[in-house]
């Protein structure tokens, strides 16, 4: 195999061949280098954060705190969160994947602004060394929540380093959604009105509303944190007039629809899988599109939820409740459509395909579960106990991380030129997905049986879900190194990828694997809705038909 | 009813079945939703897996269809809402005639007074079937007061009061949980709470040095701090009298009417010029550094008091 | 494809859609701003409402007259910037430095009394902090007011700094014969930014220094 590869002739020019050497990466513009260097840092991120979280499973294994400290565990699960949320799962989706693919989704050069978004590849990487700098140094203890006054006033530890971290990374966040806001507004190529978008681009145009909205207003709240303990002035510690509670306000005004930006993407990516592997134009197109804005926008008004036994008015919290209920309606609709597309496809198990069906699954137990949190009896319950831990990571993990394995593998070849292995590829998603869900579903059980979250050390009765918890996580992080050998290995073993492998709709697709630095030759011009699979086989194009005849 | 399930903690207090039956309800629509979409993707996916010479469909939506799947969701989850809320407000409220304990958390450690005056750390001891009612502060970080087996969770915030209660059914021991992530000794913020007999109670409290009780102390604190040569009580008196205020509206003088809760208690003693009763002055100095948590609830304890007396009259 | 000037970036099919986008991540990136302060107005709104009396009384030792004078000042330094925009509009590259210099030094002016303004505070022990003398007030929590005090006008400050080192790249780029009639969206994109911090300011200076006085 290999020697087939070799042997092949080298490609057209690309824009990774375009040019070689450091600088022609770290100065670069092209949005597909950008996704890339993105790729490659998240990446880092993810296994540091990984490996935090196998340290707190090993550690919870048993229940008197035998492998670590207590000061330990807590900056083991801080920085896992910390990590995990603002330097993976948050820019996992729009800054690599999203990167790379709207200007070509939309046959656009670059994104409207490329200097710009070189520059927010920098301010990540910035907020991560200082990040970074709090991990080596000694690390943090607050929880990623930063709740004062706990943050600002009694916690040691380097909160003001890991702040910084997140407010600079922020503003990466923050100019990423304002470029992609502004390509799809003003870079469609002739012919790609708003209605022939591939969901992909309409989900990215969501989250990036949630990214200008949100983002900054966490901005002020760490800001604020950052300077009452530097300076000890008082604005949310009791002790001078402040409202501790108030802090938590800000927080989560960001930090819910924060939520949202991890799993819109995922959802465009399951879209455009779940059409090319069924071959067919995805069921209820308009109604995905526009419950990707309903929940950016419900998103704003739902983050009472976190308070509801925080001390805010019962009045507030019932508001709180009733709108988060109606998150449902939208997130529930994108979940019948997708199943509905499979009805009459001709539905092929390739590797995203199997990530992108674990989706559903997982994503529909999360999306449930969400369901109690908000029901506020029985929230009162469960509130800050290993059900809330369960729940949002069948979304994060099983939702957002499953999608974006599958949207890796899907424009794997688009991105590198290259296929992976396709039987190692199976593999490791099937065992990605058991090990999840052993990792994961006994926690909802513990938290119904009160075992409060962020627990070093647990009453002997927790320990038998726990065994299963953390034998869960071993297999699980087996799933992840196997992708991450075998992508490694392909991009120089693995077969050399033709333009449309997966003989796809999107624009992507008609560029070469890899594609030239400046994407399109010419301005494609766009006829068709997206999903486009007839036309696309050659099959008459009447009123009447509604089979066409599959040229293989 | 959900005793011997080992999918549910043990249910001991008046709400925890009522909140174990909605849970149930909610497990049951999961369940009906994850096993029925589970099933429907892989019949399709076997059903329709790609096969030479077939070709897919072409369909593309069905507006019926968007409505229906739209309604179904909306009409649940506001069964659930409803269903929550009503619980929620039916269990807002501590029936009247509860037992007050006050409970002040602090890193890492809970300290709780009985209305007798005892005190204890790290445990309650209360009696069965008789409803108890926690006025909690913090004296540095948030915490929280999580007991699983009552379904009972309130958030301990420092500089304010928070209420819970509950009302145990069943003699026993219970986890008592720090739930709200407060440093590095969080996970041993624990304790237990005894559940007893009324007459074991009795005994245990008479087992137990009592020292004065909270209204007492409050009582000599209000002497010594020398806060009853103003609100005397009398006629003309320069601060508004407390006999039979505590509970009931106050008319302020920028015009506001609130409530004389434990907040606002609070809020007179430390800060008296942010809320200044309509018909007086604000000459009242701050008391801000000068009582400890404990004292305050002592105080608290005292003007509840003298709010009750009123009442009787 | 048109380009008369050579102003057209790569990713671009033509000047139109160049401008179109500018502008619209300009507004964009105001609207983050907007957010940004409208977090820090949240807790502003909050605590006023908590301590009304505090925040009137922490108000009255603020100086109107500085304020004001500052509010002039810096109404008078957005119609210099809407001047070096005019001039960008006609491609008067003398115009444009001109403006952009008067403006440069009427938020210079801006800043200076912002600074003296500053110091009366540290010399008047208003600074919150270990160095805060709460026993000059009648009420409590002024250091509240203090608090978001300095937050607020130090995010504006900021802001305008920042805007300074723009115009101070801009005049570079203009005498270098950068900024043509193709390129004026440059002054102009400034000059949204430029308005908008002032914008910020008109909302600061009766929050902060007017409260209380309508008695």
């Amino acid at each position: 195999m290999s020697a087939q590869a070799t042997s092949a002739a080298e490609p057209q020019r690309n824009y990774l061949n375009a040019d070689y050497g450091i600088k022609s990466w770290l100065l670069t513009t092209d949005h597909k280098r950008i996704g890339l260097m993105y790729l490659l840092t998240m990446t880092l991120f993810f296994f540091l954060g990984g490996a935090f979280a196998v340290a707190i499973r090993l550690e919870l294994a048993t229940p008197h705190g035998d492998l670590v400290e207590s000061e330990t565990y807590n900056k083991l699960f801080t920085m896992h969160g910390v990590i995990m949320i603002f330097f993976f799962l948050i820019p996992s989706i729009p800054a690599v994947l999203g990167n790379f693919l709207l200007p070509l989704m939309l046959g656009a050069r670059d994104l409207a602004f490329p200097r710009l978004n070189l520059l927010t590849w920098y301010l990540f990487t910035i907020g991560g060394v200082f990040t970074l700098y709090a991990v080596v140094s000694g690390g943090v203890d607050t929880g990623w929540t930063f709740y004062t006054p706990y943050s600002s006033t009694y916690a040691n530890t380097h909160v003001i380093a890991t702040a910084l971290g997140v407010f600079i990374t922020g503003f990466s966040s923050i100019l990423t959604g304002l470029n992609f806001i502004v390509t799809t507004h003003k870079m469609r190529a002739p012919g790609l009105t708003w209605f022939r978008l591939p969901l992909f681009v309409w989900a990215h145009y969501a989250t990036s509303l949630i990214q200008i909205l949100g983002t900054p207003v966490l901005a002020t709240a760490i800001l604020l944190v950052g300077i009452e303990r530097l300076f000890g002035v008082g604005i949310f510690d009791p002790k001078l007039g402040g409202d501790p509670v108030l802090f938590q306000h800000l927080f989560w005004f960001y930090s819910h629809p924060a939520v949202y930006i991890m799993i819109l993407p995922s959802m465009g990516v399951i879209s455009e899988l779940i059409s090319t592997f069924a071959r067919k134009r995805v069921f209820g197109y308009s109604f995905i599109a526009m419950s990707s804005l309903a929940i950016a926008i419900l998103g704003f008004f739902v983050w009472g939820h976190h308070m509801f036994v925080s001390g805010q008015s019962v009045y507030a919290g019932v508001v709180f409740s009733l709108l988060s209920m109606l998150v449902a309606v939208p997130s529930a609709v994108k979940v019948f459509n997708w199943t509905a597309t499979l009805y009459k496809g001709s539905i092929q198990f390739s590797t995203p395909m199997i990530y992108a069906l674990g989706f559903l699954g997982l994503f529909t137990i999360g999306g449930l579960t969400g369901l109690f949190l908000a029901t506020l009896a029985v929230d009162v319950h469960v509130h800050d106990t290993y059900f809330v831990v369960a729940h949002f990571h069948y979304i994060m993990v099983g939702g957002a991380l499953m999608a974006y394995l599958g949207g890796l593998h899907f424009w794997w070849p688009k991105i590198t030129g290259r296929m992976y292995p396709e039987f190692l590829g199976k593999i490791s998603a099937v065992i990605i997905f058991l090990g999840f869900n052993l990792t994961f579903f006994p926690q909802f059980l513990l938290g119904y049986l009160g075992m409060p979250r962020r627990y070093h050390v647990y009453p002997d009765e927790f320990q038998v879900l726990n065994v299963l918890s953390s034998a869960g996580a071993s297999i699980l992080g087996l799933g992840y190194l196997i992708p991450m050998a075998y992508l490694v290995w392909s991009l120089k073993y693995g077969k050399r990828a033709p333009s449309n492998p997966w003989r796809a709709s999107g624009l992507e697709w008609t560029t070469p694997s890899p594609p030239a630095t400046f994407n399109f030759d010419r301005t494609p011009v766009v006829t068709t809705e997206a999903y486009h699979y007839s036309e696309e086989l050659g099959a008459p194009r009447t009123g009447t038909d509604v089979r066409e005849v599959e040229i293989v | 009813m959900w005793q011997d399930a080992p999918l549910f903690p043990e249910s001991a207090s008046t709400i925890s079945d009522s909140v174990d039956q909605l849970y149930a309800f909610l497990v049951v629509v999961s369940l009906f939703f994850a096993f029925g979409i589970a099933t429907v993707v892989v019949f399709f996916a076997v059903r329709y897996r790609r096969r030479q010479g077939v070709i897919p469909a072409r369909i593309h939506g069905s507006v019926q269809l968007e409505v229906v799947w739209s309604l179904i969701p909306l009409g649940l989850s506001l069964v659930m809402f409803f269903w929550g809320a009503k619980l929620y407000f039916a269990t807002l409220d501590p029936p009247p005639g509860a037992m007050d304990v006050y409970v002040t958390g602090k890193q890492w450690m809970w300290k709780v007074q009985h209305p007798t005056g005892q005190r204890e750390i790290n445990s309650l001891h209360v009696p069965v079937n008789r409803p108890v009612r926690l006025t909690m502060t913090s004296e540095d970080v948030i915490h929280d007061f999580y007991v699983p087996a009552f379904r009972t969770k309130r958030d301990v915030v420092p500089g304010r009061y928070t209420i819970a209660w509950f009302e145990a059914t069943k003699v026993g021991e219970y986890h008592l949980f720090c739930a709200e992530y407060c440093g590095t000794k969080h996970s041993e913020m624990i304790g237990s709470i005894t559940v007893m007999e009324q007459h074991d109670y009795e005994r245990w409290l008479t087992g137990v040095a009592a020292g004065e009780t909270p209204q007492e102390a409050g009582a000599r604190l209000f002497e010594s701090m020398r806060c009853n040569t103003c609100h005397s009580g009398q006629d003309g008196a320069r601060g508004p009298t407390l006999t039979g205020a505590f509970g009931k509206p106050v008319q302020l003088r920028d015009g506001r009417v609130v409530p004389f809760d434990e907040d606002y208690t609070r809020e007179s003693i430390l800060n008296p010029g942010a809320a200044v009763v309509a018909g007086f002055d604000s000459i009242m100095p701050t008391y801000e550094g000068q009582l400890s948590e404990d004292q305050l609830m002592q105080l608290l304890a005292y003007v509840k008091s003298l709010g009750a007396e009123g009442g009787d009259q | 494809m048109s380009d008369p000037g050579g102003a057209v970036l790569h990713q671009f099919d033509d000047l139109d859609q160049q401008v179109e986008a500018g502008r619209l991540g300009m507004w964009a990136f105001l609207i983050q701003e907007v957010l940004f302060f409208g977090g820090m107005f949240a807790v502003y709104a909050v605590y006023r409402h908590r301590f009304p009396e505090s925040f009137a009384e922490g108000s009255h030792h603020l100086d109107v007259l500085l304020g004001g004078v500052n509010t002039v000042i810096l109404i008078g330094s957005s119609l210099t910037a809407a001047l070096a925009v005019h001039a960008a509009e006609r491609g008067h590259a003398r115009g444009i430095v001109t403006w952009l210099v008067g403006t440069i030094v009427l938020g210079g002016a801006f800043l200076g009394v912002k600074a003296v303004e500053y110091s009366h505070k540290f010399h008047d022990g208003l600074i919150p902090g270990s160095g805060f003398v709460s026993a000059q007030f009648e009420t409590e929590n002024v250091e509240v007011f203090y608090s978001l005090y300095f937050v607020l006008t130090g995010m504006h400050a900021l802001h305008m700094v920042i805007g300074v080192g723009i115009m101070i790249w801009l005049i570079a780029l203009t005498l270098r014969g950068y900024i043509t009639k193709e390129r004026q969206q440059y002054i102009e994109f400034f000059g949204l930014y430029w308005h908008f911090v002032d914008i910020v300011w008109i909302f600061l200076f009766p929050l902060l220094y007017l409260l209380g006085r309508h008695g």
